[in-house]
């Protein structure tokens, strides 16, 4: 284990994917070198950090040259070309295991490639492998991972948050420019913040699900990570806009959201979320209040707002989220593909292949999500839930009246040490009290990284917006990054060999 | 809504009883691509050919709706008479091998069509209380067991049929009986397949019916407690499980049991109802929004191109045609001429009648001969030129055809067509064609002028006597109404 704030992993590694593919697309960089770069400091650094379920080196080698060979013929080899991406394990890659760290689809490879997958080949990214996740994104520590738990590059004793966490980790460790995840409490922003990089949970409905294994239908999404703003935007961007196979991704252009890096936040009503506060810790609170100065200081408005209502969110979402899932994750039953535990009829087969595919977690959302289902309890439990989450989104709409965007801690802390909630779900679920009310509203919202605690570990700011408010979203976060505290992101420094 | 009692025929077990018939009809949806996906929905094929991630239930797929079911759903609800609106989808949760997802994609408390009605050809109205959309399951085959999915050896699936379109149509309990359950059917079916829904082969799987069936004294107001029957894949199964479940209820009330609400499985071969397993019907299905589409909203435009074209439906071909043909005094149709009405309708002659009529023909004459000699070969009767076919229901009408001289020409002209003169003269009834009975008339009343001369002094019974001159005169070849008519005219 290495102390907080000593050596980074990899800063001498990646720089950020736009120069990457600035670099790549002119010729002045091989795709073929940078992934020989990548697969061998992951082949030397992560049997510690744990990143990756599969690391994928011929088929990245494979892109690479096909990358290389358009830039020698003149053609457009796209707009991430030879910038290495991360895949969390549970976007479906054909051909390629995809395992949601499950035992339930251990050795399982999907047919066909996510929506994102496929754009994301498309612009150009070099995948490096799919990373580790809590079993089937459900966690927040990313220990409940099937295949061990994924280490913190920041300090390898505590957790890199989750469920994404093999993905926040693995663009901290720079093991890759880029990764993708998917959010459906705060599985994005809450790992990004405790690895000090940039996480983004985009509004419902802009980016497709077409692939992503579904854990909460209703609340999934998927959304980048990356080291900078700017790459976050343009990660999103390439993967965001409709999508024929999601019947809830929503129509219409995707928002020019590079181009709001440069606008600056001079007139941008910023509110800061009072409700939050007070459960987060000194070090989060005094990033939110410092966060506020800078933007202020760039020419924003800041104000307090009181939002009580959010806080019911967290309740609300542990009904409506387990219920989803117990029905999403019905299909895992032994019949048609992943693990089978044969039995003396089809019940007991299903039972035994249940009991013994899926990680305690899982098996007590599919138990919490059932029962909130069932006859004589849906109105008490299910349908109080979503009248909560109606509550919340009027809330959000009240305050989103008088400012554009909304400040908040993205966790309550930083990173904790391994080990340190598993004995007591209640306190794990606690992780996502701020980041989960967005996913209920169906809003964006992004974790930046903006300072250190005192023992040197990063602390994430949130900014929420409302629905397609990711360009103001944006705005903030850029202004925020300028204004933080040095060596609070990504273990990445100018200068880097890449 | 009259609930007129009506014994099933035959069954005296069931004598001062009341059987109640409710409904629910899954119909397959003719549409070229399944209900979620873009597999074809069609029949046959080799097992699990018709099958991509969507309709397999993989990891990370999402369902998206064929816009073309969602058509075909508000022609049901047209056709059906129903209000058809804003819709959303369900998940309904229960484990089944031939299900992918482990729950069903269906519409459950807002379904499109409700509130609509299906008018029997008794002239009858059954009450539609909902029609909505649903995605089919696999098919699986138990090897060993029995058959049945407990105690089998292994379970084969063939996932093509998963997530092929149905709409499920439930009708309210208004059916007394047996006959009144199949008569519904074959309503339905007529209605399906004319509206372009569906295809209706029941021996296909494209129509499956379950029965909900209830006794009660006649005369009661209260419903029985019903029980559920599944597995009726015919007309005939649907018949006889109806006429055995009602009779095993009121056998269990008479001896002093009570009926107990369950779903019974009808076992065609045994000829009775078994209770299910418990377990089998002790389903929490914990329905919740399906959160992978979107509510359905069809707006004006949308439901009144997908209900563009809609032909006429059997209950308005009948009305059609039975206000074409004169009815009793009483303003009623006699019984025998409302039955014809309907298996004409039911073949699909009604337009030969309808366009023989406008040519011409007697409308009573037409209809006989249609319903019950040319429903004996519908598809050659569909193909008859209706001109022609007046022509012949007019010979016969003006007596220049006998009643059994028609049929026969009806029989050429539906063989092979061709003109019915023509045909009446190649089977020697061209004497009988009215210039041949003028002349034989006419020689007559040369030979016998003073009979003649008494005739038209208005000694009618001299009629018999030259009737039966020209009749010999034709060698007992002419219709003797005819010769009545023709002299008759001939005086004047
Ligand atoms: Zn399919």
């Amino acid at each position: 284990m290495s102390g907080a704030g000593g050596p980074r992993p990899g800063a001498e590694g990646l720089s950020d994917a736009a120069s990457i593919a600035s670099r790549v697309r002119s010729g002045e960089l091989r795709a073929a070198d940078v992934a020989e770069q990548v697969l061998g400091d992951v082949e030397s650094r992560d049997a510690e950090l744990h990143c990756f379920n599969l690391v994928t080196g011929e088929a990245m080698r494979a892109a690479a040259a096909e990358v290389d060979r358009l830039v020698a013929t003149g053609a457009d080899p796209g707009p991430l070309a030879g910038v290495p991406v991360a895949l969390k394990d549970n976007l479906c890659t054909k051909g390629v295991p995809t395992t949601c760290s499950s035992r339930m689809l251990e050795g399982w490879s999907p047919p066909y490639d996510a929506t994102v997958v496929r754009r994301l080949v498309a612009a150009g990214a070099l995948v490096v492998g799919k990373t580790n996740l809590d079993e089937f994104a459900m966690g927040s520590s990313t220990e409940n991972s099937a295949f061990g738990p994924t280490r913190n590059p920041w300090d390898t004793g505590r957790v890199p948050g989750g469920s994404s966490g093999g993905s926040a980790a693995a663009v901290a460790a720079g093991f890759a420019a880029l990764a993708l995840g998917s959010d459906t409490g705060g599985s994005i922003r809450q790992p990004a913040a405790l690895c000090g990089v940039v996480g983004i949970k985009p509004t419902y409905g802009l980016v497709s699900r077409y692939g992503l294994v579904a854990f909460a239908s209703s609340l999934d999404q998927v959304g980048p990570f990356a080291t900078t703003v700017a790459d976050a935007a343009l990660l999103l961007e390439t993967i965001a806009g409709h999508d024929e196979m999601d019947s809830t991704s929503l129509g219409g252009p995707v928002p020019r959201l590079t181009e709001a890096l440069r606008s600056g936040v001079d007139g941008l009503r910023v509110g800061v979320v009072r409700d939050f506060l007070a459960d987060a810790s000194a070090d989060c609170v005094a990033a939110v209040r410092n966060g506020a100065d800078v933007l202020s200081r760039a020419g924003a408005s800041v104000e307090d707002v009181a939002l009580p209502e959010l806080l019911h969110g967290l309740s609300a979402y542990y009904l409506i989220a387990p219920a989803e899932a117990s029905s999403n994750l019905a299909r895992y039953d032994g019949v048609r593909y992943g693990l089978r535990v044969d039995g003396e009829d089809v019940e007991q087969m299903n039972a035994r292949t249940r009991a013994a595919g899926f990680g305690p977690e899982v098996r007590r959302r599919i138990m919490l999500g059932t029962y909130v289902l069932s006859a004589g309890y849906y109105d008490a439990y299910y349908a109080q839930a979503q009248r909560v989450r109606t509550l919340v989104a009027r809330a959000f709409a009240r305050a989103y009246e008088h400012v554009d965007v909304l400040l908040a801690p993205t966790a309550p802390s930083v990173a904790f040490p391994l080990g340190a909630k598993t004995e007591d779900p209640l306190e794990m679920y606690l992780a996502d009290l701020f980041t989960i009310p967005s996913n209920l509203a169906g809003h964006p919202a992004m974790s930046v990284p903006f300072a250190l605690d005192g023992q040197g570990l990063p602390v994430g700011v949130q900014v929420l917006a409302p629905a397609l408010g990711e360009v103001a979203m944006l705005r903030a976060g850029v202004a925020l990054e300028s204004g933080a505290t040095p060596g609070a992101r990504g273990p990445v420094r100018p200068g880097a060999v890449v | 809504m009259s609930g007129s009692p009506v014994a099933a025929a035959g069954d005296d077990r069931l004598a001062g009883w009341e059987t109640v018939v409710g409904l629910e009809v899954h119909c397959e949806l003719a549409t070229a691509t399944k209900l979620f996906c873009g597999c074809p929905n069609r029949f046959g094929a080799a097992p699990n050919t018709q099958v991509c991630p969507v309709c397999l239930g993989l990891p990370g797929s999402l369902p998206v709706l064929n816009r073309r079911a969602v058509e075909l759903a508000v022609r049901v609800g047209r056709a059906l008479h129903c209000t058809i609106r804003p819709s959303t989808f369900h998940r309904k949760n229960y484990f089944y091998p031939d299900m992918p997802k482990d729950f069903q994609i269906s519409q459950y408390d807002e379904p499109i069509d409700v509130d609509g009605y299906l008018e029997l050809p008794s002239g009858r109205r059954i009450g539609i209380e909902r029609a909505h959309i649903e995605e089919d399951t696999g098919k699986t085959a138990h090897l060993g067991g029995g058959g049945r999915i407990h105690g089998a050896d292994r379970s084969l699936v063939d996932y093509n049929r998963a997530g092929v379109p149905l709409v499920e149509i439930v009708s309210r309990p208004d059916m007394r009986g047996a006959d009144e359950a199949r008569a519904y059917v074959a309503e339905l079916r007529a209605i399906l397949v004319a509206s372009g829904v569906s295809d209706g082969r029941m021996e296909e799987g494209s129509l499956r019916v379950d029965a909900n069936v209830s006794v009660r004294p006649i005369g009661a107001e209260r419903f029985g407690t019903r029980c559920e029957v599944k597995n009726l894949n015919s007309l005939r199964s649907l018949g006889r499980a109806v006429e055995h479940e009602a009779a095993r209820q009121v056998a269990l009330i008479e001896t002093g049991e009570r009926v107990v609400q369950q779903t019974r499985h009808w076992d065609e071969v045994e000829g009775r109802t078994s209770a299910m397993r418990s377990k089998e019907e002790a389903n929490d299905y914990r329905y919740f929004p399906e959160p992978d589409l979107v509510p359905l909203a069809p707006d004006e435009a949308f439901v009144e191109a997908a209900a563009a074209g809609l032909p006429l439906m059997p209950a308005d071909r009948r009305a059609r045609l039975a206000a074409l043909v004169p009815h009793e005094a009483d303003g009623l149709l006699p019984a025998s001429t409302a039955d014809q009405v309907a298996t004409t309708v039911d073949l699909g002659l009604d337009d030969l009648v309808v366009a023989a009529m406008a040519c011409g023909a007697d409308a009573r004459l037409a209809l006989a001969r249609t319903a019950n000699e040319a429903a004996q070969t519908p598809e050659a009767a569909r193909r008859l030129d209706p001109q022609a076919f007046a022509r012949l229901v007019e010979l016969e009408a003006s007596g220049s055809l006998s009643a059994t001289q028609a049929k026969a020409v009806l029989a050429e002209l539906l063989a092979g067509g061709g003109e019915p003169e023509e045909i009446a003269r190649r089977l020697g009834y061209e004497a009988l064609g009215s210039g041949a009975l003028v002349d034989a008339l006419d020689a007559v009343v040369a030979a016998h002028p003073a009979e003649w001369a008494r005739y038209l002094a208005g000694e009618d019974k001299v009629a018999q006597l030259l009737t039966g001159q020209v009749m010999k005169a034709t060698k007992g070849r002419a219709n003797g109404k005819a010769v009545a008519a023709a002299l008759a005219a001939r005086r004047g």
